[in-house]
């Protein structure tokens, strides 16, 4: 079954008359790790804000797991990681991830063993105790990547989660979260400014256009799995790069498009 | 690997509960400080005497034994005898709990119902701004023009002293906690928003903790108002048990025993301390904040 189905999606905002997102259609099936990169004011977060239902659509439809957004927001369908880890200060890391569990109703001996199983999947055992502030900014990212699966979603939206991270953290957490992904054979859509970050990650790459959001085109990125540090020196892997750009280029994004200037729309 | 290397440095830095000697010496600092200030007001108080009298300056107030005593005529004012019969330190210590019970109850009274109408405005835009103007307008009347109308309605006793003690205590913990039910930002409710959280759960989940330090500032203004609204609303009351009466009382008798009003308002400020310092005590226990953030 399609995870996610988004047709003629368009979203206006009053304020200004912008048009965010026009006549979307896009399908994501089970298992695929689908990117959307695009420059700034393409609409992307919106979009991936509309799968979550954080934002409701001006007209079309969006079926997450053959139900509507909404519905599978109150169903608990999908996990969310933002820019910001959007952890709270006043609860140690275990609690944090703990968080969507105590808002399903978990009971304490479970959601104690979810923490731990959690905890050992980002490899943070120890810091159970720790709070946040206590953690570099690549530790706290796992953390809410953590507190994302906690509770198991087949689907987990991810709103540039790297985008505040160094280009070493942000290799490394690349590769554990392809990790994860085989692991927990999870569908993610992520959200990126970052061309190689696109193109290494995803199975599928959409490209947006600016003012108003349009999707591009897409690529499918066949590169071999798992993927590891040596996929980055893959001449295939450039040349998708390079396909990646070529359609960028053509939506009028910076020539080298891998820094673009963000904002949400 | 690399993980459990750093998880193992990073628990080296962790600082143990046991006493390190760096602790102590800083604990020994403060403690020297706190003396020290002390000593110099000492000093100050008593060169001030020293000087006006000498030089008979009658600007701003001339200077005797009456309008500014010494400070040991003070402190030996409390180990004298009241005309009741037992020490006046005795006598106060006993007043000061009197009026704390008051104060308690009233800072009690004024935190839940400050809180519970933070959590009331922070749910409702048009309770914002229907009540909003008519609180910031009950701050605006003096506490003597309304401890009497207290008296009047629920008649002269401690329940009423309580109310007047709680009437200076909401407000700031209206204000601050309504702020601080505001203060988590959009990322923190969308997060809770893709969990489908209710109000409820969002406002104990979220905005509730998000407001402790918010509401601790507050509590700390509220506390020593709340002391101050008790001594007041003894007035009105004609309480004779606390330190309002004793102020009233002592003031009588100012121009004989000026050292018994001055020993009086030590004790006052005394209990006023220690009210801040429990709520401080209870901030520490309470709030989990990175340490930059602590205010």
């Amino acid at each position: 079954m399609t995870v996610v189905a988004i047709s003629g999606v368009t979203k206006t905002f009053p304020k200004g008359h912008v048009t965010a997102l026009q006549e979307i259609d896009l399908q994501i099936e089970p298992g695929e790790f689908v990117s959307l990169i695009g420059p700034s004011g393409c609409g992307k977060s919106t979009l991936l804000r509309v799968i979550g239902d954080l934002t409701a659509p001006s007209a079309g439809t969006v079926e997450v797991n053959g139900k509507s957004a909404h519905h599978a927001r109150l169903d608990h369908d999908y996990g969310m990681v933002f820019q910001d880890s959007v952890l709270f200060d006043w609860r140690t890391v275990a609690k944090n991830i703990g968080l969507p569990l105590e808002m399903l109703g978990f009971d304490r001996s479970r959601r104690k063993q979810r923490v731990d199983e959690m905890l050992q999947l980002v490899e943070l055992q120890g810091f159970g105790d720790h709070h946040p502030w206590q953690l570099s900014g690549g530790m706290q990212m796992r953390v809410a990547i953590a507190r994302a699966l906690a509770f198991e979603p087949a689907l987990l939206l991810m709103d540039e989660p790297f985008g505040a991270l160094d280009e070493m953290t942000r290799e490394r957490l690349n590769i554990e979260l392809l990790d994860i992904w085989r692991r927990m054979s999870s569908t993610i859509v992520f959200v990126t400014h970052s061309i190689s970050e696109a193109v290494f990650l995803s199975t599928k790459v959409v490209v947006m256009s600016p003012r108003p959001g349009r999707v591009a085109g897409t690529v499918d990125i066949d590169l071999p799995q798992p993927r590891s540090g040596d996929t980055r020196e893959d001449p295939r892997f450039f040349q998708k790069v390079t396909e990646v750009r070529e359609l960028l280029r053509g939506v009028g994004a910076d020539e080298h498009g891998s820094v673009l200037a963000e904002e949400r729309a | 690997m690399a993980q459990a290397g750093h998880a193992a440095a990073f628990r080296g830095r962790t600082p143990t509960r046991a006493l390190q000697p760096a602790q102590v010496r800083a604990a020994a600092v403060r403690a020297g400080t706190v003396v020290g200030v002390l000593l110099a007001l000492w000093g100050l108080w008593e060169l001030y005497r020293y000087v006006w009298i000498r030089e008979a300056w009658t600007w701003p107030f001339p200077v005797n034994d009456t309008t500014l005593p010494h400070i040991h005529s003070i402190f030996q004012a409390l180990g004298q005898p009241t005309s009741q019969g037992p020490l006046l330190i005795t006598f106060l210590l006993h007043a000061a709990w009197f009026t704390a019970k008051e104060a308690l109850v009233g800072f009690g009274l004024g935190a839940v119902v400050g809180f519970a109408l933070a959590v009331a405005l922070v749910h409702s835009r048009l309770a914002q701004r229907a009540l909003l103007p008519y609180i910031v307008a009950s701050q605006t009347i003096p506490i003597l023009a309304v401890a009497p109308m207290v008296v009047v309605w629920l008649k002269s006793g401690w329940q009423s002293v309580a109310v007047i003690a709680a009437y200076l205590t909401f407000f700031p913990v209206t204000i601050n906690t309504l702020r601080g039910l505001q203060s988590a930002d959009t990322a923190a409710h969308e997060l809770l928003r893709s969990y489908a959280a209710s109000r409820w759960k969002v406002l104990w989940k979220l905005r509730v903790p998000a407001s402790m330090p918010y509401l601790f500032s507050a509590l700390k203004v509220s506390a020593t108002a709340s002391v101050v609204g008790a001594i007041i609303g003894e007035l009105p009351s004609s309480i004779q048990g606390g330190l309002g009466g004793a102020i009233l009382n002592f003031n009588q008798y100012y121009s004989i025993t000026p050292a018994d009003l001055w020993a009086t308002n030590l004790i006052a400020a005394a209990l006023g301390i220690t009210f801040f310092v429990a709520v401080v005590l209870a901030e520490k226990l309470v709030v989990r904040r990175a340490p930059e953030q602590r205010a």
